[in-house]
């Protein structure tokens, strides 16, 4: 990258549950994240990837500020915070749009919390709304959108608040494989266009590496990481079934494969 | 830049717009058909009962039984007079300013106490025993505090009125999905607009619900309010031709109450549909 500013650190960020024993064990404590630290670049998609119980969908919570962290800083350009703002935007798993909201409604919530005057608020849900492929849809209810569509207004109303980074957890993971695959696409076309730098959480190497810069492997129980992997592949990049098809991608994915299960590198080492 | 104007082609969803497909159409032909043969046989279930109704109701004694072209005649007497008229209003303008208030009152307290633990237990064991209590059984108390004038039947109407309301509107904030509360946590909202933009929305329908309840208590709270107190209104009707062993007359009230209650809670529902429509449209 030319451009090597931070615009995201996660700085020994760490976590822990009290589970419920029940009945047959006594309460034990979960350490989902331990001394975690990071950074992300300005512009950057970095993919946070690892096996379930690894703590990835928690960090990116504690990021953006809802559930609390027990230690660590996170800084968005230098500055320490701790709850929402509207420097970063939320993308959830589910859609969990307002079923009483049309689509454009719907992408219009954070402006309206901001209190941003109702003509701008329509013009700029109204961007989005095309800017996500949804133009027609802008007066439909969530419930008469299919799950495409409906992430489609998901990631639309978490960029309408206009926020430097997007944070996504696992986003296209409820999809069918084929409108997984039209996301990803239109994902890595809105990156190129408004030049957001992105963290995304996913438990598909496939994706990560498709869409992503960098890729951050963790380390379940207690999550921590295990090795950052720079993607080669420069954008814009071809198309998943294109680029599955390179042995640089393979190597890659095995080689992640064998992080997340922990195994020793095979006789056909990634480079 | 890409290209990709349209969104994907969205599985199980008819795109209204898109050429010689138009969703609506195809729904009415599947429902249209069932629909007039379904009229035909209530219809002929309206005329049977009446027509039986008629028969037998004039073989029995007058005194205890009445039938519809008796209770035709009594009604078109009591329109005439005005009776009836003066009846209505009576009863209805102590109903709607009690359900208004009551309704406000309700929502309000249901809307604290499904929000915050502090109100709920603070209220919850009160509220439990005053909405088992039977509200006629405080009429003679509701005498003693405001008299037998028009305050003491606002008092009972409201009474019957709050506790649906307020039950049915702290259920619905304690089902607002989590994940929309989160939602608008992750948006920066705070709490004042997460109550406003999320609470208060998705709890409306069980509010709607609450208030359909409570209107079908009102109503009988205003008759046994009128039987008690104040010998105004539909109620009065009823006591007064009861006494005179008119029982034709004295059904006109009673069929009014019953239109009252019918048309009332149909425009209840309307009202439903046309602040939530999210809610029906989800349920097909």
């Amino acid at each position: 990258m030319e451009n090597r500013k931070v615009k995201l650190a996660v700085e020994g960020v760490s976590k822990t549950f009290r589970v419920k024993g029940g009945k047959f064990q006594d309460d034990y404590l979960l350490h989902v994240l331990r001394k975690l630290s990071f950074e992300v670049y300005e512009g950057e998609v970095v993919s946070l990837i690892g096996e379930s119980g690894c703590g990835k969908t928690t960090l990116l919570r504690i990021i953006q500020g809802l559930i609390r962290r027990d230690a660590g800083v996170i800084r968005v350009d230098g500055e320490p915070v701790t709850k929402p703002a509207r420097d970063r935007g939320f993308v959830f798993q589910q859609a969990n749009l307002l079923p009483w909201r049309t689509a454009r409604a719907n992408v219009e919530f954070g402006l309206e919390l901001q209190g941003v005057p109702a003509k701008e608020r329509s013009d700029r849900a109204q961007q989005l709304l095309e800017l996500v492929g949804l133009e027609r849809a802008g007066e439909q209810f969530p419930h008469q959108l299919s799950g495409g569509m409906q992430q489609r207004v998901n990631l639309a109303r978490a960029m309408a608040i206009n926020p430097a980074i997007l944070l996504m957890d696992e986003p296209f993971s409820a999809l069918d494989a084929q409108t997984r695959e039209v996301l990803q696409r239109e994902m890595l076309r809105i990156q190129a266009e408004t030049r957001k730098t992105i963290l995304f959480v996913t438990h598909d190497l496939d994706e990560a590496i498709y869409v992503s810069n960098r890729v951050i492997v963790l380390g379940a129980k207690p999550g921590r990481i295990k090795e950052i992997i720079e993607i080669p592949f420069s954008y814009p990049r071809a198309e998943l079934p294109e680029l599955r098809g390179d042995q640089r991608f393979q190597d890659i994915r095995r080689h992640m494969w064998n992080l997340i299960r922990n195994k020793p590198e095979g006789e056909k080492a990634a480079a | 830049m890409t290209n990709i104007a349209s969104p994907a082609p969205a599985k199980g969803v008819l795109d209204p717009k898109a050429e010689g497909v138009d969703a609506n159409k195809i729904e009415d032909l599947v429902l249209e058909q069932p629909k007039s043969y379904l009229w035909v046989v209530r219809l002929i279930s309206v005329v049977t009962v009446l027509g039986g109704w008629e028969i037998l109701g004039r073989r029995v004694d007058p005194l205890f039984m009445s039938f519809p072209s008796a209770i035709s005649v009594a009604a078109y007497d009591m329109i005439v007079s005005g009776e009836l008229m003066r009846g209505l209003m009576a009863s209805l303008s102590t109903l709607v300013y009690a359900f208004v208030i009551a309704s406000c009152l309700g929502v309000l307290i249901g809307l604290a106490i499904g929000r915050y633990k502090l109100v709920d237990v603070s209220t919850d064991w009160l509220v439990n025993a005053l909405y088992t209590t039977p509200q006629v059984a405080i009429i003679p108390l509701v005498i003693l505090w405001f008299g037998l004038g028009g305050n003491a039947k606002i008092f009972i109407v409201s009474v019957s009125t709050i506790f649906p309301v307020l039950i049915n509107t702290t259920a619905g904030v304690r089902n607002v999905p989590a994940n929309l509360i989160e939602t608008g946590v992750a948006f920066a909202a705070n709490e004042r607009q997460i109550f406003t933009k999320v609470i208060v929305p998705s709890a409306l329908p069980y509010v709607m619900t609450g208030l359909r309840l409570g209107l079908g208590r009102a109503i009988i709270g205003m008759v046994v309010a009128e039987f008690f107190t104040a010998i105004t209104g539909l109620g009065a009707i009823i006591v007064k031709y009861g006494n005179q062993y008119d029982t034709a007359s004295m059904f006109v009230p009673i069929f009014v109450l019953m239109f009252m209650g019918v048309s009332l809670s149909a425009l209840l529902k309307r009202a439903e549909h046309w602040i939530a429509p999210w809610k029906e449209q989800e349920n097909n």
